[in-house]
C-alpha cells in the first residue's frame, strides 16, 4: 500500500534544479558522515523535511495539555470517529521532536498508546502504530527507549496476517534498532530473530522489503558480529535470503536489494562465510550477476545499479574465502559468462554510476587472480582493449586495471603472447608519464612480467622512448629500485 | 566503452569456458625489487572504495523511509458493514476493512470468539483453554509452552511460563496475550477477574457495552462454554468482537 520508488509527493512542487541541488547536499552530508564513521545513524536515514513540502508538515507542535487531551479522547471517547481523529492529531504532532519529548515525559502516555496498539479497534490500532512509527524516527535515543514497552507487541504482530500493519511494524522496529543498543539488547531475547525468520516466508513484497530494511539495520550494529550474526546464521534466514535473490520471474529487485545488503554485512563480519558458501551463495550471486547484465541491456529499469553494487561486493569478498579454493573451483568460477557480464556492467556503470567501476574492477581482480580459465577468457573474449579504455578514468581505476593485467601476464609466456603485440605497450608508456606513484609502480610490475615472458617487446619499448619514460621516476624513493632493474633489463636483455 | 560485438551473445550462450592456456611461471617473476603477487583481496566494510556505493544506498533509503512515513492513500468506497456474524463495524475504505478483518476475525477462536494476532497464539489458547486432554496431561508433565516463537521451553503452570517470559525474554509482566485463565464468567470491565485474558481488549475502556445487557451474566466455567454458544448471532456486542457461533473461522484441530 505504501507508494514505491520514484514517487515523492512532497517534492512535486520543486523544480528539477532544486531537486538536484538538494540531492547534492544530501550526498555531501552522507559522504561526510561516512568518513566520520557515522553512517549508521538515524539522523541520516530520513531526509530533513523541507519547509515548503506538503501538508503533512503543517501540523503544529503540541503542548502537554493537548497531548493529554488527545490521548484521553483516543482512549475513552465514545464516538469511534472521534477517537480516531484524536490519534491522527497526535500522530501529526509527533512529527515534531518537541512533541515527542513532551509525550515521553508524560506519565502513562506510552502505556495508553500500547493499550490502543493492542486494542480490538482495528483503526485505532493502526493509528497507534503510526504514532509509534513517528516516535521511532526520533534522533534521541531516549525517545527510542521510551518505546521499549511496545516491542514485544510489534514482534508478536509480525506473525499476523495484516500485511500493511506488519510492514509498518517492521519499519518501526528497523528505526528503533538503529537508534539504540538498549533496544537491540531487549529485542534479541524477545525473539526478533525467530520472528523475522517466520515473517520472511510472507509472500508480500512490501513486507519483505520492510523486513530486509529492519534486518539490514540489525546487521550493521557494532555488536552484530558477536551478538547478532551468529544467531542469524543459525536460523533459516540465510537460506530464505538467498532464495529471494534467485534470478527468475519471481525476483523482485526491491526485495533483492535489501537482502543483498544484508548479505554484504554478514559476509564482511566474517563470522561464518563457509556456511554461506555451503548454502549456495556463490552460485546464487553469480547467476544474479548474469541476470543483471542481461537486464541492463534490455530495460530502462531504474535502480539496477542499486542491486549490482551489493551483489558485486558479496561475490568479491566471498571469493577470498579459503573454502572456495578447497571446493576445487566451483562451476561458477569456470564460467566465462561471468566475465562477459562484468564488462557489460562496466559499460552500464560508466553511464549510470561511474563510482561503481572500482568495485567492479576489484571483483575482476578476485575472479582472475588465481584463475587461469578466466584469464584466458579475458583474452579469448577480446576484453583487453576495453579494459585499457578504462585506464584514463582515474588513478584508482588505473591501478586496478593494471593489477588485473598483471594477473593475466604473470601466468606465463602463453598469456603474454596474447598481450603483445597490441595496444598494451603504448598504454603502459602513457601511464609511465603520470605522476601517481601507485599507478607508475603497478606499470613497472607489469613491464617486468612482459619483458620476462615476451622479450620481443623490449625492442618496441626502446623504440617508443621507453627509457626516457623510465628516467622520469628514477629519483622517486618508492620506484627507483624497480626503475633501475627495468633499465638494466631493457639495455642488456 | 566499446565492447566486442560477440560479448552479448556470449552472455546469452551456454555456460563454460575455453580450455585455459598453459600456465608457466618463471621464478624471476615478481622477484625483488619487484613484488607483484596475484591474489584475491578482501575489503572490510569501512573501506574507502565502498564510499560511493554506501552513499547511494543511503540516499535510496532516505527516499524509501520518507515515503513510508507518509499516509497511504486509501481507496474510498461506499460504506459497508463487516459480514462476520455478530460484528457490526462499518467501513468506508477497503484497506481499513482488510486490517480489521485480519486482526479481529483472522485468528479467532470458534469456541469463545476471542481474537488473536497470530495463528500461533490462537493455537496456544485453544490448547490451554479448550482442550480437556491438555488439562489431564498438564497434571503429569510440563505442557505450558513458551509463547515466544522459536523457544522450545515448556512449563508446569502458566505462572511458571510467565516468569520465564518475563525473566528470560524480557517480556512485559502484563503481556496482553498471556493472561491466566480464570474460572469466572465474561468480563465485567474494571473488575479484578480480568477474564479478557488472551483477547484483544481496550485497556481502560468503560464497561464493554452489550446492546442486550441481559444476554451475558457471569457463569461458572463449565456452563460458560456452552452458554456462549447459545448467544444468538443477531446480538451485536458493539465492540467488533465476533461472538456469534456462526463465526466463519473454525479451528478444528483440537476437536
Amino acid at each position: 500500500m505504501w507508494s514505491r520508488y520514484p514517487r515523492r509527493p512532497g517534492l512535486v512542487a520543486c523544480g528539477v534544479e532544486e531537486l538536484r541541488r538538494r540531492r547534492r547536499e544530501r550526498e555531501a552530508a552522507l559522504r561526510k558522515a561516512r568518513r566520520e564513521q557515522q553512517l549508521v545513524s538515524k539522523r541520516l536515514l530520513r531526509e530533513e523535511a523541507p519547509e515548503e513540502a506538503g501538508g503533512e508538515c503543517a501540523a503544529a507542535v503540541l503542548g502537554e495539555a493537548e497531548v493529554q487531551q488527545f490521548l484521553r479522547l483516543a482512549q475513552r471517547g465514545t464516538e469511534e470517529k472521534e477517537r480516531e481523529k484524536a490519534l491522527v492529531s497526535l500522530r501529526q504532532g509527533l512529527q515534531h521532536p518537541e512533541t515527542q519529548q513532551i509525550f515521553i515525559r508524560l506519565e502513562g502516555s506510552m502505556r495508553t498508546l500500547v493499550g490502543l496498539l493492542t486494542s480490538n479497534r482495528a483503526l485505532l490500532q493502526l493509528e497507534a502504530a503510526r504514532c509509534l512509527h513517528e516516535l521511532s524516527h526520533s534522533e534521541q535515543s531516549a525517545v527510542a527507549e521510551a518505546c521499549l514497552p511496545a516491542t514485544s507487541y510489534l514482534l508478536t504482530y509480525l506473525s499476523g496476517h495484516s500485511s500493511d500493519f506488519i510492514e509498518l511494524c517492521l519499519y518501526t522496529l528497523g528505526n528503533l534498532i538503529v537508534e539504540s543498543e538498549v533496544v537491540r539488547r531487549q529485542l534479541l531475547p524477545q525473539g526478533i530473530v525467530p520472528a523475522l525468520a517466520a515473517c520472511i516466508q510472507s509472500p508480500h513484497v512490501a513486507v519483505l522489503e520492510a523486513l530486509g530494511y529492519a534486518l539490514s539495520q540489525l546487521l550493521q550494529a557494532k555488536e552484530a558480529p558477536e551478538k547478532i550474526i551468529p544467531s542469524i546464521l543459525d536460523s533459516l534466514l540465510p537460506q530464505h535470503m538467498l532464495r529471494l535473490m534467485q534470478p527468475g520471474p519471481k525476483l523482485n529487485p526491491g526485495v533483492a536489494v535489501e537482502f543483498a545488503w544484508c548479505l554484504h554485512y554478514i559476509i564482511c563480519s566474517q563470522v561464518n562465510n563457509t556456511l554461506l558458501i555451503t548454502h549456495g551463495a556463490l552460485s546464487t550471486l553469480g547467476m544474479l550477476l548474469l541476470d543483471l547484465a542481461g537486464a541492463v541491456q534490455r530495460t530502462e529499469e531504474a535502480g539496477l545499479e542499486l542491486l549490482a553494487c551489493p551483489v558485486l561486493r558479496c561475490l568479491s569478498n566471498l571469493l577470498t574465502e579459503v573454502a572456495v579454493e578447497a571446493m576445487g573451483g566451483q562451476m561458477q568460477l569456470k564460467d566465462e559468462r561471468i566475465v562477459a557480464a562484468l564488462f557489460i556492467l562496466f559499460q552500464f556503470f560508466l553511464q549510470k554510476q561511474p563510482s561503481l567501476l572500482p568495485e567492479g574492477l576489484w571483483l575482476l581482480n578476485n575472479l582472475t587472480a588465481n584463475n587461469p580459465t578466466l584469464c584466458t577468457s579475458l583474452l579469448s573474449l577480446d576484453l583487453i582493449e576495453p579494459l585499457l579504455q578504462l585506464l584514463p578514468l582515474s588513478n584508482v581505476v588505473s591501478v586496478l586495471v593494471l593489477t588485473v593485467l598483471c594477473n593475466v601476464a604473470e601466468k606465463g609466456p602463453a598469456y603474454c603472447r596474447q598481450l603483445w603485440p597490441g595496444p598494451l605497450l603504448s598504454c603502459l608508456l602513457n601511464t609511465l608519464a603520470l605522476s601517481d606513484t601507485e599507478v607508475v609502480g603497478q606499470s613497472l610490475e607489469l613491464l617486468q612480467l612482459l619483458f620476462l615472458y615476451r622479450p620481443e617487446a623490449v625492442q618496441a619499448f626502446l623504440q617508443q622512448s621507453g627509457l626516457q619514460a623510465l628516467e622520469r621516476h628514477q629519483e622517486e624513493a618508492q620506484l627507483q629500485d624497480r626503475v633501475h632493474a627495468l633499465q638494466q633489463i631493457a639495455l642488456h636483455g | 566503452m566499446l565492447l566486442p560485438g560477440a560479448l552479448r551473445a556470449r552472455l546469452a550462450g551456454t555456460p563454460g569456458a575455453a580450455e585455459p592456456l598453459p600456465v608457466e611461471r618463471d621464478p624471476a617473476a615478481g622477484a625483488a625489487p619487484f613484488r607483484f603477487v596475484a591474489r584475491p583481496v578482501r575489503l572490510p566494510r569501512e573501506h574507502e572504495l565502498f564510499e560511493d556505493g554506501d552513499v547511494q544506498r543511503h540516499l535510496y533509503l532516505q527516499d524509501v523511509l520518507t515515503q513510508v512515513a507518509e499516509e497511504p492513500e486509501r481507496s474510498r468506497v461506499p460504506e459497508f458493514t463487516c459480514q462476520v456474524a455478530g460484528c457490526c463495524q462499518v467501513f468506508a475504505a477497503l484497506e481499513d476493512y482488510q486490517h480489521h478483518y485480519n486482526m479481529l476475525h483472522g485468528n479467532a477462536c470458534s469456541l469463545c470468539s476471542r481474537a488473536f494476532p497470530s495463528g500461533h497464539l490462537l493455537d496456544a489458547h485453544i490448547l490451554e483453554w479448550h482442550d480437556s486432554l491438555f488439562q489431564i496431561l498438564a497434571e503429569r508433565q510440563d505442557m505450558y509452552q513458551c509463547l515466544v516463537e522459536g523457544c522450545p521451553e515448556k512449563f508446569k503452570t502458566s505462572r511458571d511460563r510467565k516468569d520465564h517470559m518475563v525473566r528470560f525474554h524480557l517480556y512485559p509482566v502484563d503481556f496482553r496475550f498471556d493472561k491466566p485463565k480464570t474460572n469466572k464468567g465474561p468480563a465485567m470491565r474494571g473488575s479484578e477477574a480480568d477474564l479478557s485474558a488472551a483477547a484483544l481488549v481496550d485497556e481502560g475502556d468503560v464497561m464493554e457495552v452489550c446492546s442486550d445487557p441481559a444476554a451475558a451474566p457471569p457463569a461458572p466455567v463449565g456452563e460458560r462454554r456452552t452458554y456462549s454458544h447459545r448467544v444468538p448471532s443477531t446480538i451485536c456486542f458493539g465492540q467488533g468482537a465476533s461472538r456469534g457461533f456462526k463465526s466463519t473461522q473454525k479451528k478444528n484441530k483440537h476437536h
